[in-house]
């Protein structure tokens, strides 16, 4: 492999990577933008979004589906759109009932009450992750070793798309992540630019009280937020689980981490903030991996989140100052 | 007891009510016991100084503040009690509108996108074109704006964003929040005139001013309000001879 093959290489993973940490980033800054709450249980619900869709997998059948035999008919797009659509919804529901259960009741209460509310329900579903792994089901282990990583089988076939002469390898998995997150972002900017739902979003996030001044029902504002965020959070929680082959109760924890980091080097409140954000940290990770070395990933990351909250506590596309009055 | 200034014209019903209210935040009480009314076509002003409750006042009649006691009427619907009221968005739809104080444009929108939020109950295209043009006729800086951020205008000129923003809601009843804090004279001697056209447009008006003098010029009746109590309610004219307006207000 030629220098530049290697480089390319990283990218393709960086991105992919990437678009699937935008994705999670989304969920965690609209919701901070409209309530200014960092959602901390949104990995969490990320991670619950995988387990629903690995047991979708085994109760459709894990061996006609694992099977390289049928690999590579348009049925599997289908399915993969599905579980997308399928756990997305899931995530959004799930996301929406916690806000309703348990932050709309705080929401004036101080920002630290929370904040701690919002990291106890994140353990809340961690557990919840916890006690799924454990059902006796054959994708799951059968039951045994709640805590144990579960296969997530292939839905695409793996063929190196760029010819299987290539060093680099592109293979459907990345295509299709691409395929998913590109159309959801560009359906979010248009929604929120052009739609009466998002237009009453970008005026709560922007003044609440306004807001309710001009007749925009806030509350239902909110709940649609934490819908849409929850459902990104599933629709990447599908592709994570497929491009990395694996599921765990602690899945929604790295890739909420990075998301968060994304978030705030984007400028936490900025939805195009996110998205680059997302690339970005995707990016530095698998350059880490393979100009550094992967032990030290985690702390170029971080490393980086740090940098940012000294240097541009505003992020990358951030606003100077949050418009108070 | 009053009805001599208003003999010619027919007594008007009142559009807003407001009767002995009781509010706060927290453990601290900011109305004790404020009552006052406002008939159709009129503008009423609500005097008073920093602290008296006069922002308070507003945003319990816009049920932003909850009641503690009393109760608000508006076109013969009671709107808020202590026992709950209507919510705060839905009051924009029967016509009860607010400039608040501060403007709270929406910064990171354009001035277009801001007026239209004012319309965000509408579906009347039409007539939302209708007050777009009366908007930009009433200002004309801001259609000259159109397409610049809400948050880069000067604050003169917020103001003016959030009057038209307000018109764009079709309000039966305006009530304005200081709307010359901190903007410069000659810019308030404008918004005061567009009030006062807006006004003879047959919009009624209830207009919160630390600035006494030009607000009592303006309006029809006026109330005085002193650390949570209406202590004066009169006819405007009457009401810039007071003695104690005069002395309080008036800085004479």
């Amino acid at each position: 492999m030629t220098e530049t093959e290697v480089f390319m290489q990283q990218v393709i993973y960086g991105l992919s990577n990437g678009m699937i940490i935008a994705l999670v980033a989304l969920g965690y800054t609209m919701v901070y933008g409209i309530v200014e709450l960092i959602n901390f249980a949104h990995g969490d619900v990320f991670t619950l979004g995988g387990f629903l869709t690995l047991t979708i997998v085994g109760a459709l059948g894990a061996a006609a589906i694992i099977d390289p035999a049928n690999l590579g008919d348009s049925s599997h797009w289908l399915l993969l759109f599905a579980l997308v659509i399928g756990a997305g919804i899931f995530c959004g529901g799930l996301n929406v009932a916690i806000d309703r259960v348990v932050y709309k009741p705080l929401r004036r209460a101080p920002k630290l009450t929370q904040l701690v509310a919002a990291i106890g329900v994140s353990f809340i579903l961690v557990n919840l992750a916890l006690f799924w792994g454990g059902a006796p089901m054959e994708v799951f282990g059968g039951g045994n070793a709640a805590a144990a990583s579960k296969d997530f089988p292939e839905l695409l076939e793996g063929r190196n798309l760029l010819g299987e002469d290539s060093n680099v390898v592109l293979r459907l998995e990345d295509v299709s992540i691409f395929i998913i997150t590109i159309p959801l972002m560009i359906a979010l900017t248009v929604f929120v630019k052009a739609t009466r739902l998002g237009r009453g979003m970008r005026a709560t996030a922007q003044n609440p009280v306004a807001a309710k001044l001009m007749g925009i029902d806030t509350d239902r504002v909110i709940a649609a937020t934490f819908m849409i965020g929850g459902f990104l959070g599933g629709a990447a929680s599908v592709m994570w689980s497929l491009y990395n082959n694996t599921i765990s109760f602690q899945m929604g924890f790295r890739a909420g981490m990075d998301a968060f980091t994304a978030a705030v080097l984007g400028g936490i409140g900025s939805m195009p903030g996110a998205m680059v954000g997302g690339v970005l940290i995707g990016l530095i990770r698998a350059m880490s991996d393979q100009y550094i070395e992967t032990r030290w990933t985690n702390v170029v990351v971080f490393g980086v989140l740090i940098l940012i909250l000294i240097f541009r506590p505003s992020g990358l596309l951030g606003l100077k100052q949050r418009e108070k009055v | 007891m009053s009805a001599t200034a208003d003999s010619a014209t027919l007594p008007a019903a009142s559009l807003l009510t407001v009767r002995g209210i009781v509010a706060g935040y927290g453990s601290v009480e900011v109305l004790h016991q404020v009552s006052l009314d406002v008939r159709e076509g009129e503008i009423v002003t609500l005097i008073g100084g920093n602290g008296a409750g006069k922002s308070t006042t507003l945003m319990c009649i816009s049920c932003i503040v909850p009641l503690r006691a009393g109760e608000i009427h508006f076109a013969g619907e009671r709107i808020a009690a202590a026992d709950g009221g209507i919510r705060a968005d839905r009051l924009v739809s029967r016509g009860l509108v607010q400039v608040p104080e501060g403007r709270r444009i929406f910064p990171r929108m354009t001035v277009l996108e801001n007026l239209m939020m004012g319309a965000y109950t509408r579906n009347d295209k039409a007539a939302i074109a209708h007050d777009l043009e009366r908007v930009y006729t009433l200002f004309d800086i801001l259609k000259k704006r159109s397409a610049q951020l809400g948050g880069t205008l000067s604050g003169g000129e917020q103001q003016m964003l959030a009057i038209g923003r307000a018109i764009l809601s079709r309000p039966r009843l305006l009530m304005m929040d200081e709307p010359s804090m901190g903007i410069a004279p000659l810019l308030v001697a404008k918004i005061f005139e567009a009030v006062r056209e807006l006004n003879r447009g047959g919009l009624t008006i209830l207009l919160v001013e630390q600035n006494a003098r030009a607000a009592l010029k303006l309006a029809h009746r006026g109330s005085v309000l002193e650390t949570g109590r209406v202590i004066l309610a009169d006819d405007a004219k009457r009401l810039l001879d007071d003695p104690r307006v005069r002395e309080s207000y008036l800085g004479e």
